[in-house]
């Protein structure tokens, strides 16, 4: 499978990275290798084969109906890099 | 003899004696951390002992110095990841783990040193800098809990917990000898690890001994309503059930795994240890796996494509590190990212987004999970006939440092003996079992089927009665 830098391009904005372009050549050149040495597990028929997300099947995963207290909003924001009293701060998102 | 040659039980029980006091005890291993972090950077946070003492009747490990691999959360101390982009980032709260060994009275001395987000095979790619292996400082000590290994092996702790997503206890407890066992998967809970690959990631013990190991999983399995992949099964019982009695199992070697590629001294260790397994009673047999030719792409398929989505919440808003100088939300996000994560971690990012990407997702990630039932089944279908499976644990001893990072496909294709455990959900032990050439440690693993960690515990423990391969300690227990 051939890697171009315009795919890298355009995984690379899904992943909110932007790669400087000496990186971004050698990135290509790395992910065309590992993805090539992937392409070993279409020699295998999987037909027929169902996708295994989770290999025990837990299903219907409940906790007791009990109300517990969330984590202080003050420590919670305390971790953040931009904070005021109340909330996250981020620049304007919304005109 | 020296209290840093004892393992983690025969350290607590000089301290249920009294013949050795809990201030003893935590000084000899901070004079220790302290002489050594110059030469093998085990630790990215050293913090003294919490005093007044713990309870000694809390557990059987109560009293006895450890430490925690820096992505496991720890209230109120700095848990980084060994990335930048959670800069000074310290908890509000502990992890399950932390939680249920505080009660224990552990004393924990700080974090350890590790891959950045887990991603690595060598404890190279942390922003910290490189763990150093103590057998000689010019060598990895295997990753991604470099860390935690090399610091278990130069006694600066007595036990630690790492985590294992493909490998990540096992590998550098085999490069730096010292014993890692990663458990059935949903039976430690994950609640408070910062993720890599939820549906792979299992924290775990790395001591001197396999009774350690026994010893510390008693007290962290067991079932907990914040993580929804927990068993409800019962645990606390594996110490206490441990005889290394091997009459009358059966266990196989794939000899998928003892060909092209596995050095010579490796496979002539790891054979050694098999005919030890013998005398003891087991029966070995060798099998055909083929399925090992599809574990390592089917892994780093689903690891990345996981991890692409768990470290989508790094974006510099909510904890850790926001960069500087963006116009809007985005750029701040692209800016943060970019300058946050290091290379290995974009790597894995990009290619998780590749697989999971419109137009790749069926030939990539939906294959790599079709192919994962196989692995499974074929797991499965061994355990109906071996009790337990030996195999090496790496293709090598400890490479030297800086020649991983050059070739990150071939760094991949070293996991090759470990990876396949966690995408079957398996428990599965890494014991030391003799030197190269070059006196460098050999790790020797055993896997169990799903819940079968008593056994696997238990087979270690046998081999460890007979032999002295945990007992060494590198360069007679001084760095230098």
């Amino acid at each position: 499978m051939k890697i171009t830098e315009e795919m890298v391009d355009y995984i690379s904005q899904l992943s909110r990275l932007q790669l400087p372009p000496e990186e971004k050549t050698a990135m290509t050149a790395e992910l065309e290798q590992i993805v090539g040495y992937m392409d070993v597990l279409n020699t295998l028929d999987t037909t027929d084969v169902e996708p295994l997300s989770h290999v025990f099947p837990v299903k219907n995963v409940m906790r007791a109906d009990q109300v517990v207290p969330s984590y202080d909003r003050a420590s919670l924001l305390a971790g953040a890099p931009a904070a005021d009293k109340d909330a996250f701060l981020v620049p304007k998102a919304v005109e | 003899m020296e209290l840093y040659e004892l393992t983690a039980l025969e350290l607590a029980h000089k301290l249920h004696t009294g013949e050795v006091t809990q201030q003893e005890a935590a000084d000899t291993a901070l004079s220790r951390i302290h002489a050594a972090q110059p030469h093998n950077n085990a630790f990215i946070t050293v913090s003294g002992p919490a005093f007044p003492a713990a309870d000694l009747s809390a557990s059987p490990l109560a009293g006895v110095p450890m430490a925690y691999k820096d992505n496991i959360c720890t209230r109120g101390t700095t848990t980084t990841c060994a990335s930048s982009i959670l800069g000074q980032f310290s908890p509000c709260y502990d992890a399950t783990v932390v939680e249920c060994l505080s009660a224990a009275g552990a004393v924990s001395l700080g974090k350890l040193n590790m891959d950045e987000f887990a991603m690595g095979s060598t404890s190279e790619t942390s922003c910290f800098g490189p763990v150093k292996n103590p057998w000689d400082l010019t060598r990895v000590a295997g990753g991604s809990s470099g860390g935690a290994a090399a610091a278990v092996a130069h006694r600066e702790v007595w036990y630690a917990i790492g985590s294992d997503t493909g490998g990540s206890i096992r590998q550098p407890a085999a490069y730096c000898g010292v014993t890692g066992m990663k458990p059935t998967y949903g039976t430690v809970s994950r609640y408070g690890l910062i993720a890599y690959a939820s549906s792979l990631d299992q924290m775990g013990p790395i001591a001197p001994s396999a009774a350690d190991c026994a010893a510390v999983l008693d007290l962290i399995q067991g079932k907990d309503p914040r993580d929804g992949t927990s068993l409800d099964i019962p645990a606390g019982r594996l110490l206490d059930s441990l005889t290394g009695d091997l009459r009358g199992k059966k266990i196989g070697l794939p000899v998928d795994c003892y060909g092209e590629g596995l050095d010579a001294e490796v496979r002539s260790a790891v054979l050694a240890a098999a005919e030890v397994l013998k005398a003891r009673g087991a029966a070995v047999e060798e099998f055909a796996l083929p399925v090992m030719n599809y574990v390592v792409p089917t892994y780093y398929i689903i690891a990345a494509a996981e991890a692409s989505s768990n470290l989508s919440r790094f974006d510099g808003v909510k904890y850790g590190w926001r960069a500087e100088g963006y116009a809007d939300l985005g750029e701040l996000y692209t800016k943060t990212r970019t300058q946050g994560f290091g290379s290995e971690v974009k790597r894995r990012i990009l290619l998780g987004t590749f697989v999971l990407s419109s137009g790749y997702y069926d030939a990539y990630y939906k294959k790599a999970l079709q192919v994962k039932s196989l692995i499974k089944q074929a797991f499965d279908d061994a355990f109906t006939k071996y009790d337990l499976l030996l195999t090496p644990v790496a293709p090598t001893t400890a490479p030297k440092l800086g020649e991983s990072l050059s070739d990150p496909l071939k760094m991949y294709l070293s996991d090759i003996y470990t990876v396949s455990v966690n995408l079957a959900g398996l428990p599965a032990l890494s014991m030391p079992c003799g030197f190269d050439s070059k006196g460098l440690p050999i790790g020797a693993q055993l896997i169990g089927p799903a819940l079968g960690d008593g056994m696997v515990l238990d087979a270690a423990y046998g081999y460890q009665q007979d032999t002295h391969w945990h007992r060494h300690i590198p360069q007679g227990g001084d760095l230098k």
